[in-house]
């Protein structure tokens, strides 16, 4: 191999004159996680209002549940980011398009919300089989109960079946962290972005993406360790994960 | 609503030969052979998981972590600059090499998918009761035959929606390679918008197009999963 390694690049300073090369990526690293944990808010709440939606004897519920659930997840994230980034304010009347090409740091609110609505078809559809798989005695219980629907959901079947999904909603978070490096392509300079800039400025190709790798990866571990305790605090007693 | 007055089909009607006979043979060709390349190491990735050599197993479950831990489009660029690379010396070349388009692509998704088609095909070669692997050696069948004969066809046929629902998954990703402005349907759909200024009616076609061919396949996962529940 040819190729001139440098592992000093790290240290020297960018064009950018934001400190050095490592600045640069941590930068990239800081709007990588802004990004994907405003993603994942709005994930989680608007995929437990679908995901509840679903579970509802309602037929309209079900419809509206079903639909946007499909809608989200039959489009490549990246068709879906160019929606609301190219398409979305052209279709609104002129003044309300305008405002919105001209919002500041417009790529990074487009990531958020499309990355997090991509991702809140997936929330849905976990806290529904989270819901379905409690024994039917519990929603029964609660109706003898004389619970309403909303108090049900409140008090008995949502925090059981949160913590039911919790393992699979700690993937889904890693995929929102993963899928916010889509938001390159409309110009959100994340982690990945970051990379890519600092492959053209100083022509480290493999360090600025091993760098960035190794970031991911300590994301990663932060992450599923973080949730881990999360699991062992909220474990429901009895339960396979339970104390 | 002022955009439906100008809305311009005809741009969509005057590059469809060139979105579909270019853009989707490309975008398609990938999904097939991506999957295809996906499944092949996939499964020999499982194998090596769940084989009684802990090094294999080890190493197999480095790989699989390792990729799953890393967005796409990273792996993508990575891929994009190291393959040239590693053609250079597997060639003993005294450059790196150059690699077209189709072929790196085809390259980054093979190594990616394969990853995830692993762990499916782990699970199921679990799936399998021990019973069977037990009875194929008592038969005298010698590992590579137990598993050629008794345990990958069943585990293959067991999770063929799962491969299926990942391959819609595969189809949706391969735009992706629109960040190394390579002309697949979308990048073709891009390409087409951006010369004739017509971002909103092109983004809309190629959603359009996406929406009907992943809703249309998964419908078809769905029917195919019936019918295998009723067979079993």
């Amino acid at each position: 191999m040819n190729y001139n390694w440098n592992w000093h690049i790290f240290l020297e300073p960018n064009p950018m004159g934001t400190g050095t090369y490592l600045d640069l990526l941590l930068s990239g690293l800081v709007v990588t996680v802004k990004v994907s944990v405003l993603a994942w808010i709005i994930a989680l709440v608007s995929g437990s209002v679908i995901g509840v939606l679903r579970t509802l004897p309602s037929r309209t519920a079900s419809w509206i549940g079903f639909c946007w659930v499909e809608f989200f997840r039959n489009m490549p994230l990246l068709v879906q980011l160019f929606l609301w980034f190219f398409v979305l304010p052209e279709l609104l009347p002129r003044s309300a398009g305008l405002w919105l090409k001209q919002l500041p740091n417009a790529p990074f609110w487009t990531a958020a919300i499309g990355v997090g609505f991509f991702m809140s078809a997936r929330v849905a559809v976990q806290l529904q089989a989270g819901i379905t798989s409690l024994p039917r005695g519990q929603k029964q219980a609660s109706t003898a109960l004389g619970l309403t629907t909303v108090q049900t959901y409140r008090y008995v079947l949502l925090p059981m079946a949160f913590r039911i999904i919790l393992p699979p909603l700690t993937s889904e978070f890693l995929n929102t962290i993963k899928n916010s490096a889509v938001a390159i392509t409309i110009g959100l300079i994340e982690l990945t972005g970051q990379a890519r800039s600092m492959q053209e400025f100083s022509f480290q190709v493999f360090e600025a993406f091993t760098a960035a790798t190794v970031l991911y990866l300590l994301l990663n571990f932060v992450v599923v360790t973080a949730m881990r305790f999360l699991e062992r605090y909220v474990a429901i007693p009895g339960y396979i994960t339970g104390k | 609503m002022t955009m439906i007055g100008s809305f311009d089909f005809d741009v969509i009607r005057r590059s469809l030969p060139y979105l579909f006979l270019e853009g989707m043979r490309f975008t398609l060709t990938l999904t097939a052979l991506a999957a295809f390349g996906g499944l092949v190491f996939g499964t020999l990735i499982a194998l090596m998981r769940l084989s009684s050599y802990k090094v294999l197993g080890r190493i197999a479950g480095f790989y699989v972590d390792f990729i799953r831990s890393l967005p796409l489009v990273l792996v993508i660029f990575w891929f994009y600059f190291l393959v040239p690379y590693i053609g250079q010396w597997l060639t003993g070349a005294s450059r790196p090499i150059t690699v077209g388009a189709f072929a790196s692509s085809l390259i980054t998704f093979i190594a990616f998918e394969a990853a995830y088609f692993s762990e499916i095909m782990r699970a199921g070669i679990q799936s399998i009761s021990k019973g069977q692997p037990a009875a194929a050696s008592a038969l005298g069948l010698t590992y590579a035959q137990s598993m050629r004969y008794v345990v990958l066809p069943q585990a293959f046929r067991n999770m063929l929606p799962v491969l299926l629902t990942q391959t819609i998954v595969l189809f949706q990703d391969t735009s992706l390679v629109y960040v190394l402005s390579i002309p697949d349907f979308l990048g073709a759909a891009s390409k087409v918008a951006q010369r004739d200024g017509r971002l909103v009616e092109m983004y809309l076609f190629a959603a359009l197009v996406y929406f009907v061919i992943s809703c249309v396949a998964s419908y078809g996962v769905r029917r195919l999963q019936a019918r295998i529940a009723i067979v079993r």
